[in-house]
């Protein structure tokens, strides 16, 4: 496919591959922020592909991951109500609440349906105009157009049986949160390419700037991350920290201003919790008042509800870069994608289900 | 989960702002996407696609750059950049 088979191009890679070893002369970690590319890391292998300097950490860029369980709880708690349709992406469904998971509710008789769009979600509003549909909303910036579009059309079109539980984070705010924290150990980041596409990466300059870090907005596939890192080193190497854009076929600096627009019209910035990192201050989207007839959570009569995370899962530090999969000794042995302990195991872009799919029987090529 | 994927868009099928829709095909897929953050994509661009919506078009020009970058550093000769 075009736009995609060309930046797999293994030549092209290790090109890229050799001009970072070129590059570095000291040891650097860097972060990427997005699961998405942390999956592509491990997938095809790019970190074994660098220099030994180089360390890649992976950051808290699931939403599925990070979703708080108190929000999975709350969805479990509407899921299982009659006359309710709980609709949802598919990966949130095996995400463990404290006692059980969005599966099992469908198991027990639920009507769970897994979505591809909040649009589809509507739709089943529009038909089934007896029944209370609710959409769970979890995602990043790059999920958050699709998510206000589908309450302005609720709106714009009537349609008073739809709302959704909203658990919409922001990057920035978690890009902050990792590099004022005292073990912090990141030097430099990969930023999230789409959802720079939506929102641009002015906000990231401000961070770089104070902070002293490279940010590199980068693509997804291998020969983006490699030449995103090769971005960052060279800031590095030479004391430069700036943001810089890899992922330029599909980012501009302002990003979507129409996209932007709607997200100002239906959702404003809240604190949000976090799984594994605990409540970040303007770290999440949440429905507007003028919206809050659309809000699950104000509709089923939940929002004072309060659950705190008890587990012996380390998926906190996993998504902060402090601790890598194996350190675990959970990992491959009590929790599992089949029976995961935490998010990170659970959806294929947390960090510890990429190091289970990928690498649980070590590398057949460097062991 | 911000998993998007670049797409060519066959046909514009609703014109109104907001229900902005047309049909996009990904290799061999073809589905129907809604539009309306993309005003000033029109039919044989490509755009990227997540959760049902285009969220931005590719600029074909800024995708040629790696290789663009990449034949430069060859033309100046493998051994600039041999690993260490």
């Amino acid at each position: 496919m075009k736009f995609l088979d060309e930046y797999r191009d293994a030549g092209a890679c290790r090109k890229v591959a050799d001009l970072i070893a070129h590059t570095t002369t000291k040891p650097w970690t860097i972060m990427e922020i997005c699961g998405g590319q942390t999956h592509s890391i491990v997938k095809y292998g790019i970190d074994e592909l660098l220099p030994k300097e180089i360390t890649l950490v992976h950051g808290p860029g699931c939403p599925v991951c990070v979703t708080s369980v108190e929000l999975i709880d709350k969805a479990i708690e509407i899921a299982s109500k009659p006359n309710v349709i709980f609709c949802s992406f598919g990966d949130m469904l095996r995400v463990p609440g404290t006692k059980t998971d969005l599966l099992s509710v469908k198991a027990a008789g639920g009507e769970l349906r897994i979505v591809y769009s909040p649009l589809d979600a509507l739709e089943i509003a529009r038909r089934e105009i007896h029944k209370q549909v609710v959409f769970f909303a979890v995602g990043f910036e790059t999920t958050a157009p699709a998510n206000a579009m589908a309450v302005y059309q609720a709106l714009k079109q009537g349609v008073s049986n739809f709302s959704m539980l909203v658990s919409h984070v922001l990057v920035p705010p978690a890009i902050e949160a990792i590099l004022s924290s005292p073990g912090n150990r990141v030097q430099g980041f990969l930023a999230a390419g789409h959802v720079c596409t939506v929102m641009g990466y002015k906000e990231y300059e401000p961070i770089a700037r104070k902070y002293g870090v490279p940010i590199v907005v980068t693509g997804f596939e291998p020969l983006d991350i490699l030449q995103g890192i090769q971005i960052v080193v060279r800031q590095l190497e030479g004391g430069r920290a700036e943001v810089e854009n890899q992922y330029s076929r599909s980012v501009r600096r302002d990003g979507n201003e129409p996209a932007q627009k709607l997200i100002t019209e239906v959702f404003c910035v809240v604190s949000r919790k976090w799984r594994g990192l605990g409540e970040i201050a303007q770290s999440g989207l949440g429905l507007k008042e003028k919206h809050r007839e659309y809000d699950a959570e104000q509709c089923f009569g939940l929002a004072d509800m309060k659950i705190e995370e008890s587990t012996e899962c380390i998926s906190g530090q996993i998504l902060q870069g402090v601790r890598k999969p194996k350190e675990c000794p959970a990992f491959g042995v009590r929790c599992t994608p089949e029976h995961p302990l935490g998010a990170t195991m659970v959806s294929s872009e947390g960090t510890c289900a990429a190091y289970y799919r990928y690498r649980r029987h070590g590398n057949l090529i460097s062991n | 989960m911000c998993l998007a994927i670049p797409g060519k868009i066959l046909s514009i099928t609703n014109d109104d702002q907001l229900l902005r829709s047309g049909r996009v095909r990904f290799g061999g897929v073809v589905k129907e996407v809604n539009l309306a953050f993309v005003p000033e994509a029109g039919i044989d661009d490509y755009v990227i696609v997540h959760a049902g919506f285009a969220i931005g078009k590719l600029d074909e020009k800024e995708a040629m750059q790696v290789f663009e970058y990449l034949k430069e550093i060859s033309e100046f000769g493998d051994a600039e950049v041999e690993p260490r």
